[in-house]
């Protein structure tokens, strides 16, 4: 590694918001969290609605994590 | 029934693409006789074209025949995974890429086995990633033939004729010429023009399929109403019969397992596959990926929405010959045959996009990994660029024999199949970005395991499910075979140390992996490209 302590350090303290990533992980992979059929939405249950939404959360997610250029 | 029209406006938009795609050859040119150029595009896409390309190549006929269909037939679990799947993707791939992607511009790697062969310093484990990814691609490219199949038939053109006491499926023929056709002319370049008018085609049929057929069903509360009903009448057969229960609304918690597995193994597997791979690595720079993964979102949302066409089928109680049937019937019964040619024509072409993509990347991996290594280690880039257009036109004959061998009946399976076996070249892949303590061989015999252990719980289930129960949970084959995989290769790895079967010597350097450092193209490249 080249050493550039200034950029590095800042870096470093940057990375942890890669760490946002992993929250849409840890909440789509565990269908307890989201296996019910109310409140629905639209008439769509909330198995179906909640998934979809987590499509824009995550891409919210993704974008914070580029503009902070972790 | 054949309907002319719909028919007529089919042809049209076909032939409209299949220009473009031989215009595609002229745009920003470059020598089409070397295989960057032909299978990379010269590493030259932007934001725009490389979100097209991703988005073309992975939103495909899976997503607009297979999801619906299994959406249609069993309901929450085989179909609905496609979400969280393609959720998880994105944060996934901005994690890991830009690592590969730097490691494969600093060493000018066009392929996975590329890399394995100097990470591991092993060329039989990259010839071992490298028959994988062909092999795992093959099912794929079949997906996509399915679809053009299912929505030629949908139009009500006759499918197959006898000829010679064998079935010829003419339709099917043809298309395939015109892919295999401009395939081999223009390269990566034909899909990359042709995603640009098939995505805004699939945007105008979303908008109306997804708009007005809630409206003529009234709205999404009576939609799920019918589909509980379906659940409903699903369990109580199962209940009098005393068989399992096929459709289900919400998931039973039993499969909670094979959901998350099932999502979670595509996750894993998407990004494997020498396609995507080939999407990811003819983008310019690091950011270009990085910005996609918080733009392509826009097709998962577009998936969701497609898979829920499986759910207004069964409210439109529309009766299709297969569940894989279900979007041509729902588009049928909702639209005159003008817009039901159009649409298909739309399913049609978002199949070929892909299978181009697909068919170019087995190439690059036959050509560069397979030919050059074993059968002539002396060609010349003319020879090799000549192999790689012939080698696209056999893998879509590959493809064929998975139509013809497996059963169709819920398409979806040869997605989660292709994803079994590419999951198996995980470890020295993902994991080799970033460690190469895996010792060689036991990296090897571990791919080994995966792959029969794998494919043999494949046709344990008489080759109709990848999901198979180990210790009585039900789960997805690709992530069972991986674990094991993992656990022969880190279990072997000290033996084969300590017999003196040593790792291979590791030819990449640390800096080759570092995504801020990586050196960007030069403007000058990028104004010329545009230019």
């Amino acid at each position: 590694m080249v050493s550039r302590p200034s950029r590095s350090a800042i870096r470093k303290n940057r990375r942890a918001f890669l760490l946002l990533l992993v929250i849409p992980f840890i909440v789509l992979l565990w269908p307890p969290f989201y296996n019910f059929t109310d409140p629905k939405l639209f008439g769509i249950p909330f198995f179906y609605w909640f998934q979809l939404s987590w499509v824009i959360i995550t891409a919210i997610i993704t974008a914070v994590v580029y503009f902070v250029r972790a | 029934m054949v309907h002319w029209d719909a028919i007529a406006i089919f042809i049209f938009f076909f032939l409209l693409v299949t220009i473009l795609g031989f215009i595609a050859a002229r745009w920003r040119q470059g020598d089409l006789n070397q295989i960057s150029e032909w299978g990379l595009a010269g590493r030259r896409f932007g934001t725009v074209i490389t979100w097209f390309l991703l988005g073309g190549d992975l939103y495909t006929a899976y997503t607009f025949i297979a999801v619906p269909g299994a959406m249609f037939a069993a309901g929450a679990l085989t179909g609905w995974y496609a979400v969280p799947y393609t959720v998880l993707v994105y944060p996934f791939i901005y994690l890991l890429m830009p690592k590969f992607w730097s490691v494969c511009k600093q060493r000018g790697y066009i392929t996975a086995a590329d890399f394995v062969k100097d990470r591991f310093g092993s060329a039989p484990l990259a010839l071992a990633v490298a028959f994988t990814g062909i092999l795992a691609t093959l099912p794929y490219i079949a997906l996509q033939m399915f679809g053009i199949q299912v929505s030629l038939a949908a139009l009500g053109i006759p499918l197959s004729t006898s000829v010679l006491g064998i079935n010829v499926d003419f339709p099917l023929i043809i298309a395939f010429l015109i892919l295999a056709a401009y395939t081999y002319t223009s390269g990566l370049r034909a899909p990359a023009m042709i995603a640009l008018v098939k995505d805004v085609m699939i945007f105008i049929v979303l908008f109306a399929t997804i708009i007005y057929i809630p409206l003529k069903l009234g709205g999404f509360g009576p939609i799920f109403d019918a589909v509980h009903l379906k659940a409903v009448a699903s369990h109580q057969v199962a209940v009098t019969k005393g068989t399992a229960q096929t459709f289900y609304d919400i998931l039973s918690p039993k499969q909670f397992v094979a959901y998350s597995t099932l999502a979670l193994g595509s996750t894993l597997a998407l990004f494997l596959y020498p396609h995507s791979l080939t999407g990811i690595l003819s983008s310019s720079s690091q950011r270009v990926i990085k910005r996609n993964m918080a733009l392509l979102p826009i097709y998962s949302l577009m998936l969701g929405l497609l898979a829920l066409l499986g759910y207004m089928a069964i409210a439109a109680k529309v009766k299709p010959a297969s569940s894989n049937l279900a979007v041509p019937a729902l588009l049928s019964y909702a639209f005159p045959s003008w817009f039901v040619g159009f649409a298909f024509a739309a399913i049609a072409i978002g199949a070929l996009v892909p299978a181009a993509v697909m068919s170019i990347a087995a190439a690059n991996l036959f050509t560069r990994n397979i030919y050059k290594e074993y059968i002539k280690k002396d060609a010349t880039d003319t020879q090799e660029s000549q192999v790689a257009k012939i080698t696209s036109f056999l893998v879509k004959f590959g493809a064929l024999l998975f139509i013809a061998y497996l059963p169709t009946a819920q398409i979806i399976t040869f997605q989660q199949l292709g994803g079994m076996w590419i999951l198996q070249t995980l470890i020295p892949v993902y994991i080799g970005l970033y460690s190469n303590w895996f010792n060689r061989w036991a990296l090897l015999i571990g791919w080994l395991t995966g792959m029969v252990v794998g494919t043999g719980m494949f046709i344990a289930t008489g080759l109709k499910s990848t999901l198979y129960p180990i210790f009585g949970v039900t789960m997805y084959v690709g992530i069972s075979a991986l674990v094991l995989n993992l656990i022969v290769s880190a279990a072997l790895t000290p033996i084969f140390e300590a017999v003196g079967a040593r790792r291979g010597r590791d030819i990449t350097l640390a800096s080759d992996y570092d995504d801020e450092e990586a050196p960007v193209e030069p403007a000058e490249v990028g104004r010329e490209a545009l230019g």
